[in-house]
């Protein structure tokens, strides 16, 4: 054990761990407009970024905010900004920028009720496949769900790293539950944690070009002001980041944006295999659907049955190997969601092995670990 | 070819880009761009420290040319993009370029608010008074009763002044210039850049292919011969009755404020977060 001065346990919520992680992981840069639940995130990075020499700024709307962001990323900042549903769909415009130009940065959606201004305080799981397809044109993103206070912390410093490391945007979503919940949590001290940084280019900069391909499928990335000049637009562009029409061109360009996280998913497909390996019955959820779902599966055990949960901390690229798995091992899966059933859809689209079965909530609540254990009771 | 340009043309536009550019013949964006290269030149600005931020339009094709550090964002966002690059890096020179629908129409939530903000930003915006490269449809700086492809039978709408917007949103430095008065544009813009703080030149422009054709000015010359016999100096303008002034506008600088700039002013905020910072510390 550490000696007990090491140790220091800390009382937050999960968006003041979200903060934590992002600072941990050397998120220098925070834009952002206020919006309920996630506005604890901006008020803290308010206060915490420029006693770290960082910057913090409350842009007018959040289609700045991201904006802001993609700048401060193409200047060689780490950045990241937080928002919840009606934000999140301001955001899409320049987010797809960020996947096209291949911009690392952190956008947090801390999900709430309904669509539109929807329950701005009670929990949903509703942006799952607005955090996937929001955007406009088939484009590469990642998409992960924190489910505790301690998750919130640590996810956020991988979500910084996957950034970092393939040059794409990564979505952390949470919801109205893991925000607002406190826990005690022991951070890891800075020594313990790993943090990616983006490769800088190592040619001189006659030779740099912005958007050449290599093994990884990721280009060296320059700052703006590093002596690598170099252009960067939203049109498709060519290796110089030129814009170009040519087939040949847009068709590498394309087929690189998907290679380049295909190449990765083993590491960027995060999952928490929990009970599953006698399980016949098992749960595949997310968020904090995931920590209900741990509780009815313990009780089911309790009452005989072999229950296991597959939390999906990675949603996209959908992990398809962890659930085949299950689907093959099981003889019947329920997914249950603060949705229409977004995940249960992907979830059936791996395989048809085992039976799948949906629960879902939309009533501003969450689901409780009563309603899971009666539904494995179901199956 | 004189000497001089023969340089800056080889000093300042990208070899490897691939000319001719994407604008119209006798398009005014060309004398802007050359206007710009002239300033920075002027100044003795280096070229890794420039960075060239455009929206979308063909004001956002410009920085493509340039050897810059350059940056073609989203349509209206341009600003955006710069004040995330000018906080990160304090050190570059971050220069936009933009229409008049681009920063006023879809972009005009975010003009008046960097105005306000102060942040040492360079805000070029060629108003061509049109939608060009959508091909025609009529913009926030259309005047009334002029004739676009969404109002064939006369705009009923009436015009920003997007200068004086920028002075009563609170730019440290507002212009308006040209492409016909191309010495005084250069000073223009030579000081917008130089200016510390939220600099705006707009920059009345020609665009006889959607507009000009439309409104009787079918062929750049009668463009030209328009902003020539429209333009005021801001002195005499000042002296003029509003009506003396319909259908004309000013030219040169009509704000030059001294006034602390936004990273001024955060460089504060991080002194006292540090301070505060330190002495939690301390305490615990």
């Amino acid at each position: 054990m550490a000696p007990e001065a090491a140790v220091k346990t800390r009382f937050l919520q999960g968006n003041e761990a979200i903060v934590e992680g992002a600072l941990a992981a050397g998120c220098r840069f925070y834009a952002g407009y206020p919006i309920t639940p996630a506005s604890e995130i901006m008020e803290l990075m308010s206060e915490r970024q420029p006693a770290l020499g960082g910057t913090f700024i409350q842009m007018e709307d959040e289609i700045a905010s991201m904006g802001a962001v993609v700048g401060a990323s193409l200047a060689g900042v780490k950045a990241m900004t937080a928002t919840s549903g009606p934000g999140f769909s301001l955001m899409q415009e320049n987010l797809g920028f960020a996947c096209l130009a291949e911009v690392p940065c952190v956008v947090v959606d801390v999900m709430r009720g309904g669509m539109s201004t929807g329950l701005p305080t009670s929990p949903g799981q509703g942006d799952v496949m607005q955090a996937r397809w929001g955007t406009h044109g088939d484009h590469p993103i990642i998409v992960l769900a924190v489910s505790s206070v301690r998750d919130s912390f640590a996810i956020t410093v991988q979500a910084f790293n996957l950034s970092e490391k393939y040059r794409v945007p990564v979505i952390i979503l949470s919801d109205e539950v893991v925000a607002h919940t406190r826990e005690s949590v022991v951070l890891p001290e800075s020594s313990e944690i790993v943090v990616v940084d983006r490769i800088a280019p190592t040619v001189p900069p006659d030779w740099f070009k912005a958007y050449e391909d290599n093994s990884r499928g990721v280009p060296p990335m320059a700052a703006f002001g590093s002596g690598y000049r170099h252009h960067v637009t939203g049109l498709v562009h060519d290796v110089r980041g030129f814009p170009t029409e040519q087939p040949k061109e847009v068709a590498d360009f394309m087929a690189r944006q998907f290679r380049k996280i295909t190449n990765g998913a083993d590491e960027i497909q995060m999952t928490r295999r929990i009970l599953l390996d006698d399980a016949e019955v098992a749960v595949i959820a997310y968020g904090s659907v995931a920590r209900a779902a741990h509780r009815a599966i313990l009780r089911a055990r309790e009452h005989g049955l072999k229950a296991g949960l597959l939390q999906l901390i990675t949603l996209f690229p959908f992990s398809k190997k962890a659930v085949d798995r299950v689907l093959r091992q099981c003889r019947a899966v329920v997914v249950p969601e603060l949705n229409i059933g977004q995940i249960s859809r992907e979830v059936k689209r791996v395989n048809l092995t085992a039976k799948v079965a949906k629960l879902n909530r939309v009533d501003g609540q969450g689901l409780t670990p009563d309603q899971i254990y009666e539904e494995l009771l179901k199956l | 070819m004189p000497e001089s340009m023969v340089r800056l043309r080889k000093e300042y536009l990208r070899h490897d880009k691939k000319f001719p550019h994407v604008w119209c013949p006798g398009c005014g964006i060309g004398i802007v761009l050359g206007s710009l290269i002239r300033a920075v030149d002027k100044l003795g600005l280096d070229k890794d420290e420039i960075v060239l931020a455009s929206g979308i339009g063909c004001s956002g094709r410009l920085p493509v040319y340039v050897d810059f550090n350059t940056l073609h964002t989203t349509h209206g966002r341009a600003l955006t993009f710069a004040t995330g690059v000018k906080l990160a890096r304090p050190e570059l020179k971050v220069i936009t370029v933009m229409g008049d629908g681009d920063a006023t129409a879809i972009g005009g939530n975010h003009f008046i608010h960097a105005a306000r903000r102060n942040l040492d930003l360079t805000a070029i915006i060629i108003n061509n008074q049109i939608y060009g490269m959508t091909g025609g449809q009529f913009s926030p700086t259309t005047p009334y009763g002029a004739k676009a492809t969404t109002a064939s039978f006369g705009h009923v709408e009436h015009a920003f002044n997007i200068a004086e917007l920028a002075v009563t949103a609170g730019a440290a430095f507002v212009a308006r210039g040209t492409v016909y008065h191309v010495p005084q544009l250069d000073r223009l813009l030579e000081q917008g850049i130089a200016k510390t703080g939220f600099s705006v030149v707009e920059i009345i422009s020609n665009c006889h292919v959607q507009y000009g054709r439309r409104n009787e000015m079918g062929d750049p010359v009668k463009m030209m011969k328009w902003m020539r016999d429209s333009a005021v100096a801001v002195s005499s303008a000042r002296q003029k009755s509003e009506k003396e002034m319909q259908g004309r506008f000013s030219i040169g600088v009509l704000a030059d404020l001294d006034k602390p700039d936004y990273l001024a002013e955060y460089a504060r905020i991080r002194e006292r977060a540090k301070k505060e910072a330190a002495r939690r510390e301390k305490k615990q």
